[in-house]
């Protein structure tokens, strides 16, 4: 975590740029442009901003934005209520989409439409997210008049049958496009478990194919699946960014934007810190399912390299 | 992906499967039109040629954007400025990735836990996000900057699947042999390292340059890539999202260009692989 932060303060304050452009107007005379930064500390040498930094984290103090004054912290929690159930729902939608293609992909994998699902997650795995986005609209906002094109209502989640209404496209671009990828894995996985011995030895004691295959081979089959199932989470709380432009919401990705493109380095400084915070915790979490479906795994202490 | 090192193989055979010969086909054309970009297209591309917002027709293939202007030109043009990208953003994750990735690769214990736990964090990342911050803190949206962006983000998993490779020629009993007998760790790497671990790299590159595409055309999505009057996919896809009510045709075109390519590059790369690696040739 501190080579995170240390990373992150680097990568964003020894590339060109001063954040107390922010701050003045262009053709601001010289004194005016040292008082900006005497206010955001750009004057003090790099290791003094640095050790500030560190300072502030100890005491879970992400600063003020430079542009509003806000509080990053408190602005990233309020914005956390819409990213974390969009990225949540997207998940467990992709699940559902991936799971029982990918199983079906791997068992008829010599019918057309086995074929066909591996074909089409191919593609999938090759399409911007932002256009499947773009798409749904075309198909949904505009032609259909099913759901809202972007935005999300005021009231938030006060009203939920609205917020969930309004979020229906972003959930499913997400899901779709995270599914595609999913179902390779699914499919892979399940094919190392049809060759494998356990499950032929199963079938030789007789029991049924689909009984086999769903007694011995969901635990073995989960161990892979749930690593890459943290990647792919991690990734798409990461990637909200594209989406939620694609339906203007106001979510974490909508901050960090704008946060660039006002350099506004408090706010991203600390809308990364906590997504890599989240990320950290998402692959935490993950070895923790892992161990919990896997016994052998629980053995070795951190068995990745 | 990256992590599927295949041991460390020869290209053999020259069986080419019919995915490669697709993948390849798909890559030239967008080479060709993208090259023919240079000297013909079907309008100029500045110049209002017809209606505004036109439906596609025989004379505007694509239709027309809200300016009046061909959109059809505008893909052709597209797809010079994304191979553009891919190619200079591959070669710029290629030089640093393969750089660091030897160097940790040959650096003592120290130092290469550090440059693997930074590589670790840079990767945990997507690409996109990278080439964002970068694009953020360097001096205004260009072309030239959306390529460096994309290469010095994609370089953390080169270096990565460099850093892998390398090490493991390096545990190589033949190298141990060359380093005993005083061979320079450059000899090594030139010798011993390079031709072992190219065929792996090649196919990561392939894959890297469609995810450059996709990472530039979000680049220019969010209106931090090359500026107008760049016609950057991710730049039509936009503004056809803008005017998505009055054209809802817009935003095939483009997106299709887009991913006609993307799908080319990951069969290209998929078939040679194949050639570099026959084991793996029955997988799906």
């Amino acid at each position: 975590m501190l080579i995170a932060a240390a990373v992150l303060f680097l990568l964003l304050r020894l590339l060109p740029g001063d954040p107390a452009n922010a701050l003045v107007s262009v053709g601001a005379d010289p004194e005016q442009i040292e008082a900006a930064r005497r206010q955001v500390g750009s004057d003090l040498p790099i290791a003094a901003q640095f050790v500030r930094y560190l300072g502030q984290l100890g005491r879970f103090d992400l600063g003020a934005s430079f542009i509003s004054g806000v509080p990053v912290l408190d602005e990233i929690g309020r914005r956390l209520t819409l990213t974390l159930p969009l990225t949540a729902l997207a998940f467990v939608a992709a699940i559902l989409i991936a799971l029982p293609l990918g199983i079906l992909a791997a068992v008829k994998r010599d019918r057309w439409y086995g074929g066909l699902i591996s074909i089409v997650s191919q593609f999938g795995i090759a399409v911007p997210v932002f256009w499947i986005g773009i798409l749904l609209v075309t198909a949904f906002a505009v032609k259909l008049r099913l759901f809202p094109s972007s935005g999300f209502p005021p009231s938030g989640w006060r009203d939920p049958i609205a917020a969930l209404h309004q979020l229906t496209l972003p959930i499913l671009t997400i899901a779709l496009v995270m599914s595609a990828s999913l179902i390779r894995y699914v499919r892979s996985a399940t094919l190392d478990v049809i060759g494998s011995d356990y499950l032929r030895t199963a079938r030789a004691l007789g029991a049924g194919y689909g009984e086999a295959l769903i007694r011995h081979g969901i635990r073995n089959g989960a161990v892979p699946v749930i690593s890459i199932l943290g990647i792919e989470l991690a990734s798409t709380l990461l990637g909200a960014v594209v989406v939620e432009r694609v339906f203007s919401l106001p979510g974490l990705g909508s901050m960090l934007l704008s946060g660039i493109e006002q350099r506004d380095y408090p706010s991203v400084q600390g809308v990364l810190f906590v997504s890599t915070l989240l990320v950290l915790l998402v692959g935490f979490a993950a070895d923790l399912t892992q161990r919990l479906v896997d016994p052998r795994l629980r053995g070795s202490s951190g068995g990745r390299s | 992906m990256t992590d599927d090192a295949p041991a460390l193989a020869q290209p053999s055979s020259l069986r080419l499967t019919p995915a490669f010969l697709i993948g390849a086909a798909l890559v030239g054309l967008h080479v060709v039109v993208g090259l023919m970009t240079l000297v013909w297209t079907p309008y100029d591309p500045t110049a209002m040629t017809g209606g505004r917002l036109a439906p596609p027709s025989l004379l505007h293939w694509a239709g027309t954007d809200r300016l009046g202007r061909d959109l059809f030109t505008e893909i052709m043009i597209g797809a010079r400025i994304a191979l553009a990208v891919g190619s200079g953003a591959v070669t710029i994750a290629a030089a640093i990735g393969v750089t660091v990735g030897l160097l940790a690769a040959f650096a003592s214990r120290a130092v290469d836990d550090v440059l693997a736990a930074t590589l670790d964090i840079l990767i945990a990342f997507p690409t996109l996000l990278l080439a964002m911050l970068i694009v953020a803190a360097s001096d205004g949206a260009s072309l030239g900057t959306a390529i460096l962006a994309i290469g010095v983000a994609a370089s953390a998993i080169v270096a990565r699947l460099t850093r892998i490779l390398a090490r493991r020629v390096l545990a190589m009993d033949y190298v141990t042999a060359a380093r005993v007998s005083g061979t320079s760790w450059l000899g090594i790497v030139r010798i011993h390292v390079l031709p072992n671990i190219w065929p792996t790299l090649v196919v990561n590159f392939a894959l890297q340059f469609g995810l450059a595409v996709i990472a530039e055309a979000s680049l220019s999505y969010l209106g931090l890539g090359a500026p107008p009057p760049n016609a950057s996919w991710g730049r039509l896809l936009q503004e056809a999202q803008a005017t998505v009510y009055t054209a809802p045709f817009g935003a095939v075109a483009p997106g299709l260009a887009l991913v006609s390519l993307v799908i080319g590059l990951n069969l290209f790369a998929d078939g040679l692989r194949d050639v570099a690696d026959p084991t793996r040739r029955r997988r799906g």
